[in-house]
Parts: C-alpha cells; structure tokens; sequence
C-alpha cells in the first residue's frame, strides 16, 4: 500500500468549510496571545494580525478567497445577529442618555455627519474611484453596521471592513493626542468622539482611560451606528 | 448562551430583514432588526438576564466576527495599491479631524451640564 499523498490530502482538506472555520479561530487566538503579551498595545490589534496571518497562508498555498469563505462565513454569518445584540448595551445605557439631555444626540448627529464627511470628502479630494468612495464612507461606523451599508450603497463589504479596521486603530492610537491638543477638558466630549469616530476601538481605549468617557464612546458607537445607517443612504439616494 | 435568546435575536433580525426587503427603505436588515429589539426592551422595561448573558457571549468577540471579511483584502491589494493616497486621507487625517471637531462641538453644547466628575 502506498503511503497517503500529502499534496492529495491538503487539497481535500481545503475544499472542506472545517478547514476555513479552523483557520480563522486559530488566526485569532495567536493574534488575541501576541496582543496580550504585548501588554494590549493597539498597535497590535488581533483582528489585523489574524488577517495577515489568514491572507498570508492563502496567498502563499494558492488557496482562492471563495474556497476559505466557505468554512469562515459560519463566522461571518454571526455579524448579522451580533448587530441585533448592540440594542442590548444601548438599552443598558438608556439613564445616561437621558440625563445629558439633547446635547449628546446632536453631538453624536454631528459627530455622524463629520466623520462621514471626511471620509467621503478626504478620499474624494485624494481622487478615489468611486466604489473606493462608497465603501470608505461609513468607516467609523461599527463592522457589521458598517458593512450592511456600504453593501446597500453598492460599495465593497470587504473593503469596508478593511477601512474600518484602520480607522478603528488610527483613533484608538491617535485620538487621545488630538484631543490634547485641541486640550478638550470634558471626558464625556472624548469619549464622544472616541466612539462616534473609531467605533470599538476607540471605545475600549476610551475605557481604559476614563469611566465616563468609556460610557459616553459606548453609547456614541450605538447610536453613530443607527445615525449613519439611516442617514448616509438617504443622503446617497437623494443626491445620486 | 440561552437559545430561547438566541432565537428571539434571530427572530428580530429576521423581522428587519422581512421589513426591509417588503419595504426597500435603505437601511441594512440587521440594524432594523437592533431597533425592533431596542423597542421591544422599551416597552418590556426591562432585560432579561438570559438576554444580557446572549448578547454579551455574541458581542464579546466582535472583533473575530470580521476577519473573515477583513481576509478579503486580499481581493482589493490592487486597488489599495492604487488609491492608497485618497485611502490614506480618509483614514488618518479624516479620522483624527472627525475626532476633534466632535469633541469641540460636544464640549461646548455640554458646557452648562459640565458636573465636576466629567471634568479632566
């Protein structure tokens, strides 16, 4: 009997969705350990590292995207019911909402207005093709929200998700010296503005730092996320 | 993870996804779905623990949930390769402009309910 070809096996094995499933836990864990061990440093996000590690291993075994999608959309398909889950902090937070008044909901449409705006008019101003445009629009709202926008505006989910993730570490990174600098002495103004422009990764540095202000980036990522996902694609099949 | 909660979560994003589809407003299936949730917390006035518990096991691990899209980038290398300049733009002095101009614009309509504890 001949032994098993190894070439043979790798490629049943990368045809079935377990592969791609595994894959992507494992990406994650190693990219979640070096974080720890770095003493969470933002600049090692896990979710970066995963999809390097997960990228690199396709690219250099010649695996297609369509064939690992297979096994990881089980764990993509989670992104819709995890959105539906966001209404539970946001009820969680309904008492702080309501004791700032209207001065956190028209800071958060603003906030909405201007991150969205940026991202749009800066990647317009750089001459960006226009499903660069359309996907790069929603990139400080939360992944999964995100993504179902930028799905419904004809852009790119993927490519969203990409944009969203830089976004997330450049606010979580630099925010905190911009908001020095602009020397903003309220921490419920830069937790504000954590959240409603570097969604999660703003708002868990936000925590780390100030109480308030974690509260206040939590609360601004929900309702950005709602604001924007009702708001940008209005605004898009008004003008367009 | 309670499945009752879990097939309440399902059943609201399935609800946003039926209105959204029936309606064709331009807002994504699951945030509909959120709202539908969001209400029914309002009216209920209160949260199940079971409910807590479910959606923190899914939120827990948001970030996880993107890599496999995140894994497409692979797909759009050239055209990054190609507008990384407007992408650059956006992402980083896009970001940290949208961070300041809200933290301003916060910071002075907040100023008359400014308690000492929310002062740095």
């Amino acid at each position: 009997m001949n032994p098993p070809d190894l070439a043979q096996i790798w490629v049943y094995l990368a045809q079935k969705p377990l592969t791609g499933l595994t894959l992507t836990l494992c990406a994650y864990v190693a990219g979640d350990w070096l974080y720890e061990k770095s003493g969470r440093n933002p600049l090692l996000n896990p979710v970066p590292i995963a999809i390097m590690l997960i990228a690199g291993l396709l690219w250099t075994t010649g695996i297609p995207y369509k064939d690992y999608f297979e096994g990881a959309q089980f764990v993509h398909f989670l992104l819709g019911p995890a959105t539906v889950a966001l209404a539970v902090p946001l009820y969680q937070q309904l008492e702080t909402l309501k004791s700032s008044g209207p001065a956190l909901l028209i800071g958060i449409l603003i906030g909405s207005g201007t991150a969205a705006g940026c991202a749009y008019g800066f990647a317009y101003l750089g001459g960006a093709s226009i499903q660069t445009l359309l996907s790069i629009a929603p990139k400080s709202v939360t992944a999964p929200i995100a993504m179902g926008i930028s799905e419904q505006l004809g852009g790119l989910p993927s490519l969203t998700a990409v944009f969203v993730i830089l976004t997330g570490i450049t606010g979580a990174v630099l925010g905190p010296l911009v908001l020095n600098l602009t020397r903003i002495r309220d921490w419920r103004a830069r937790g504000l503005a954590m959240g409603v422009a570097a969604h999660g990764l703003g708002t868990s540095r936000a925590f780390q730092v100030n109480a308030v202000a974690g509260a206040f980036a939590g609360l601004a990522m929900g309702l950005n996320g709602l604001a924007t996902a009702i708001l940008i694609p209005l605004i898009f099949a008004l003008v367009f | 993870m309670i499945i009752r909660y879990l097939a309440l979560i399902l059943i609201c994003q399935l609800a946003g996804e039926t209105v959204q589809v029936a309606t064709d407003i331009p807002v994504p299936g699951p945030v509909i779905g959120m709202a539908i949730l969001f209400t029914g917390l309002l009216i209920k006035r209160g949260l199940p623990q079971g409910l807590d518990t479910t959606a923190g096991g899914l939120l827990r691990h948001l970030a996880l949930l993107f890599v496999p899209a995140g894994v497409g980038v692979m797909l759009h290398v050239p055209r990054l390769a190609d507008e990384w300049w407007p992408v650059f733009l956006a992402i980083v002095p896009g970001t940290l402009f949208a961070i300041a101009i809200t933290a301003l614009i916060m910071e002075r309509l907040g100023r008359s309910t400014l308690r000492d504890e929310d002062k740095v």
